[in-house]
């Protein structure tokens, strides 16, 4: 069973996300700020993520950055999705790394199969 | 004391001084060399071994006569105030060095005038120098209780001045930019200048009050000799006319002696220093004066009947009463004296001599043709070859001629000489019509008007030739009588000599000068010299110069006397000055007088003129060509002035503009961050209510449980939506002015308890126990009830939120004084960082890292509390509880305005 990291501080969105993975079959892990994720992939090992930006304490940019120093977590997949939508923000989160780049609001469907494409390509 | 004890002590004290020099010029520009005393006793150099010795010598042998030469000085010195200031001033902008580059500047930058003054300078002030060396070595001779020795390789005398001449040249000669300040010197200077006088006054303690039973016991004594009081009266008009011609005579030395110069002119560091000498040194001269007169009388009661020198009482005295120290700390306050006034008029001299003389007539085309450091090194060991000859030939000036004269007549005769520059200079600066063809022929009548009254008589005096020149006059005609010129006996030799030599000098200036008109380069600098005050800031710009020349020919000369470094240097301040472009390739008349002035202090300004003139192509100008710039100068002056002050409110303005405009710049930003912070606020919900609708559009299987919470979750957002952009207008309206506070007289008590019910739900849901802390439960205040339930609202539901799970308390405090109410809300939640306490009030705060959310809520809610409050007058501010938690704290004045 694949496995997926929801970071996202808003609980309403990621109650969606919980519901939709689990029943695309994921083991989902749910974090609700950077740090919380860290600490989670301390011993989790997960093959996607998906990650908000603006969250309390340590927000999405720099959690992709510790997520790279991660020997363990280099084949992870990281999507992000935010509402900032702005070309700036969104350069700089794929120079970060990541794989993908959602804004919000976004469409459940799409972000499943995309997340299926980035998965298969492996 | 023996010769070589009495060498080792001067040896040592030459030493010290040495090391004072030494000393100042290492320290540079600090509050000890560069202050108004050590400028006031710099210019105390006048005070040479003449007034050392010498005014003893006249008080006990001719009385009064020796008091003019401190009286005309102290009538002048307050003046100094307005002339000598102007006198610097001119000397500053024009890198002027000597009382030679002031003349010949001020006429047309004439080199034969120059010349000419340095000649009559050397002239005056060898024999000067020659009195100094005379009193040198025969008190010398008197300590050591030798004599005179005819050969001059056995009298020690001689390699004291060898001494002396190296000692000059070394420490004078460290520029060679002539203008540069000697602070080593200067100080030294001072120091001596100190020492004599402490010496003297030290002497005339001893002499008052242990040789004799105080002032009045010296008159007592004293009365009794024959020709008392004679002596001690100005005796009629004709004493009075010469008493009065003295008087004028050292009142021009004060202004023209080379020392003088020097030390007042060239070495003045600050204009304001001259606010300190224009008392002190008054007051300096007036002390040394104090024991001439007792010291006199009481050698001549001491030595009535003796055939001894009266210049010498000062040694003999207490050499009489076999006291020692006080008899070698008197020679060395006289030493000093006389080393003061020689290095600094061997400096003064060598300067003339070197870029009046020599350069323009002689090294100049060597110089044209040198490096920076061959020249730089040339001038230098010209200077020092002229000092140390200057002083050895002073010597035997000395052993030649003046061994027979006493200090005070050898010394008059130097004023006279040096008097004769008086009315060139003073019309210098006072009167723009004085012409360089008045000032030369005035100075030469002048000059040989001296000759004839004063030096052929006394050189005739010296040698035992046939003196019916001075019995019978010249040829035997009455009139021509040297000491009763054109009949006139009542008159001293030395005061018809100034009174001769000076009416010729003066009349001649002036009649050459109003009947030939000079050129205009002499009308050019006339003007800047005698209204220096209007061209002290952009005095380049008053110069007159037509003609082509090309900056880079310029610079190539400068490069010779200045090097690469210091010209560069100096072209980009005149460039900046003057906001001239750096690429421009012709120079201009600005351009010209500013390289002049740059060579001036290496060479002279005869010398800098030649240079510069040299790969320039002048125009002539006609004078009334230059009378018309000169004029319209003066009124460009003016408008220059106007336009410097427009700028200047044009300059606060463009700030004021810059200002206003980087306020809004950041503004700008700040409304970017909003409507970036606002947009994200908003999709937030959005996104929320999109996924939960389409999972439930698309998912049929979807779990009857699972369905209502998503619909739950539906309401819940578009509520949150909805309140946001109640906010966001609400804010908008306190922004733009559109919200009204309507305010009444509430309890705010009431008010709290109210907000707390509407809360209940929320509160009692997380099991929270809220207190109400007030001393009295009605305390009134004038706000609007509605917007104040708003602000309570919010800090309630701020604490709600954040208080913990369990046992969470939330605490009102109310309290009151005499103009304000105070509410505070606490929670005992996290609490607040401290970095955030002002910035989570402001709308468009975004912590210091963009991405990481708020504090509290969504952002608004206190921006919008802040605006309530502060409409009300009031206050509103974080803190942290004591204990832990969060307390939002704010005041609103108990009584409105009105």
């Amino acid at each position: 069973m694949k496995k997926i990291l929801i970071v996202d501080d808003e609980p309403n969105i990621v109650m969606s996300l919980e519901y939709t993975f689990k029943k695309n079959n994921f083991e989902v892990f749910i974090a609700r700020d950077g740090q919380e994720a860290l600490d989670i992939l301390q011993t989790a090992q997960p093959n996607i993520i998906i990650l908000d930006i603006m969250m309390p304490n340590v927000d999405g940019y720099n959690t992709l950055e510790q997520i790279k120093k991660e020997e363990k977590l280099k084949d992870t997949k990281v999507i992000f999705l935010s509402a900032k939508n702005k070309e700036k923000d969104i350069e700089k989160g794929l120079s970060l790394g990541a794989d993908l780049y959602m804004t919000k609001p976004f469409s459940v469907k799409k972000l499943v199969e995309q997340v299926n494409l980035l998965l298969e390509k492996e | 004391m023996s010769s070589f004890g009495l060498l080792l002590i001067l040896s040592v004290y030459l030493g010290l001084l040495f090391l004072i020099a030494h000393w100042a010029e290492k320290k540079g520009n600090t509050k000890w060399t560069n202050n108004p005393y050590v400028y006031t006793l710099s210019l105390a150099v006048y005070c040479s071994a003449w007034t050392y010795y010498g005014s003893i010598g006249v008080a006990a042998t001719s009385g009064l006569n020796y008091l003019p030469i401190y009286v005309g000085p102290i009538i002048i010195i307050p003046a100094w105030i307005i002339i000598l200031r102007k006198i610097i001033r001119i000397s500053k902008v024009n890198k002027i060095s000597s009382i030679a580059d002031f003349i010949s500047l001020r006429y047309g930058n004439s080199r034969f005038l120059g010349a000419l003054v340095t000649l009559i300078s050397i002239f005056g002030i060898l024999p000067y120098i020659a009195l100094q060396l005379k009193a040198i070595a025969e008190t010398f001779h008197i300590v050591s209780k030798t004599s005179s020795q005819s050969n001059i390789f056995s009298d020690t005398t001689t390699y004291v001045a060898i001494a002396l001449a190296l000692f000059a040249s070394y420490y004078g000669t460290r520029y060679v930019d002539a203008s540069e300040k000697r602070k080593g010197i200067v100080t030294a200077v001072a120091m001596e200048s100190i020492l004599k006088l402490f010496f003297f006054i030290l002497l005339g303690i001893y002499v008052t009050f242990f040789v004799f039973d105080g002032f009045e016991d010296i008159y007592a004594q004293a009365s009794v000799l024959e020709n008392f009081k004679e002596k001690n009266t100005i005796g009629g008009i004709p004493q009075a006319i010469n008493w009065f011609f003295l008087c004028v005579l050292s009142l021009f030395a004060i202004f023209l002696l080379p020392r003088q110069f020097q030390m007042s002119v060239v070495e003045n560091n600050r204009e304001n220093h001259i606010k300190t000498a224009v008392w002190l040194f008054p007051l300096y001269l007036l002390l040394f004066n104090i024991f001439v007169y007792p010291v006199a009388w009481g050698g001549n009661i001491l030595f009535e009947g003796k055939t001894v020198n009266p210049d010498t009482y000062s040694l003999l005295i207490p050499q009489f009463f076999n006291n020692q120290v006080v008899t070698i700390l008197v020679f060395l306050g006289g030493f000093s004296a006389a080393i003061s006034m020689i290095v600094v008029s061997s400096i003064g001299l060598s300067t003339m001599l070197s870029n009046n003389l020599l350069i323009p007539y002689g090294f100049l085309g060597r110089l044209q043709s040198g490096s920076q450091e061959t020249n730089t090194k040339k001038i230098v060991q010209i200077r020092k070859v002229g000092i140390f000859l200057l002083i050895i030939l002073s010597y035997f000036i000395y052993r030649i001629f003046v061994l027979e004269y006493n200090l005070f007549s050898i010394g008059m005769v130097s004023f006279v000489i040096i008097a004769q520059l008086a009315p060139a200079f003073f019309g210098a600066i006072l009167w723009r019509r004085g012409s360089r063809n008045g000032a030369i022929a005035g100075m030469i009548a002048g000059f040989f008007i001296c000759g004839y009254t004063l030096l052929v008589p006394y050189a005739i005096g010296i040698t035992n030739f046939d003196n019916s020149f001075i019995t019978n006059g010249l040829f035997g005609i009455e009139l021509l009588k040297p000491f009763q010129l054109f009949g006139i006996d009542y008159l001293d030799p030395v005061p018809q000599a100034l009174f001769w030599s000076i009416l010729f000098n003066c009349l001649i200036y002036l009649a050459v000068s109003v009947s030939f008109k000079g050129n205009y380069r002499e009308r050019n600098y006339a003007e800047m010299f005698v209204d220096i005050d209007k061209y002290i800031t952009m005095h380049e710009n008053a110069f007159i110069w037509k003609g082509t020349a090309y900056i880079s020919d310029i610079q190539k000369v400068l490069k010779r006397f200045l090097g690469e470094e210091r010209t560069k240097r100096a072209l980009n301040l005149f460039s900046l000055k003057y906001n001239i472009d750096k690429n421009q390739e012709l120079a201009d008349a600005r351009l010209i007088k500013f390289a002049e002035n740059l060579l001036t202090g290496h060479i002279g300004t005869a010398s800098a003129k030649i240079l510069i003139a040299s790969v320039v192509k002048e125009e002539k100008i006609t004078l009334p060509e230059v009378l018309k710039i000169l004029e319209e100068s003066k009124e460009n002056i003016i408008i220059n002035k106007k336009l410097t002050e427009t700028s200047r409110e044009l300059k606060a303005i463009t700030a004021q503009l810059k200002m206003a405009n980087e306020n809004l710049v950041i503004k700008d930003k700040q409304k970017d961050e909003f409507l970036d912070t606002i947009s994200h606020e908003l999709r937030t919900p959005i996104t929320a209510i999109r996924a939960a609708t389409e999972i439930l559009h698309d998912d049929d299987e979807i779990p009857q449980e699972m369905r209502k919470q998503f619909l739950q979750n539906i309401i819940s957002e578009s509520d949150r939506l909805n309140r946001l952009i109640s906010k966001i207008l609400d804010l908008e309206k306190f922004d733009s002015g559109k919200q009204k506070i309507y305010v009444t007289r509430n309890n705010i008590y009431h008010t709290i308890s109210e907000t707390v019910k509407q809360l209940n739900q929320l509160i009692e849901n997380k099991n929270i126990k809220v207190d109400i802390v007030s001393e009295k439960n009605i305390v009134k205040a004038y706000y609007d009830e509605d917007r104040i339930i708003q602000v309570l609202h919010n800090l309630l539901s701020n604490a709600i939120k954040f208080c913990p799970n369990q046992d969470g308390i939330i605490t009102i405090f109310i309290k009151e004084n005499e103009k304000y109410i105070e509410v505070a809300v606490a929670d005992n939640g996290k609490g607040i960082d401290k970095n955030d306490f002002e910035a989570i009030f402001d709308k468009f705060y975004q912590s210091q890292n963009q991405n990481i959310k708020k504090p509290i809520g969504s952002g608004l809610g206190l921006a919008i509390c802040k605006k309530i409050i502060e409409h009300h007058q009031g206050k509103i501010w974080a803190e942290n509880a004591l204990d832990s938690g969060a307390k939002i704290l704010f005041t609103i004045p108990k009584y409105t305005k009105e």
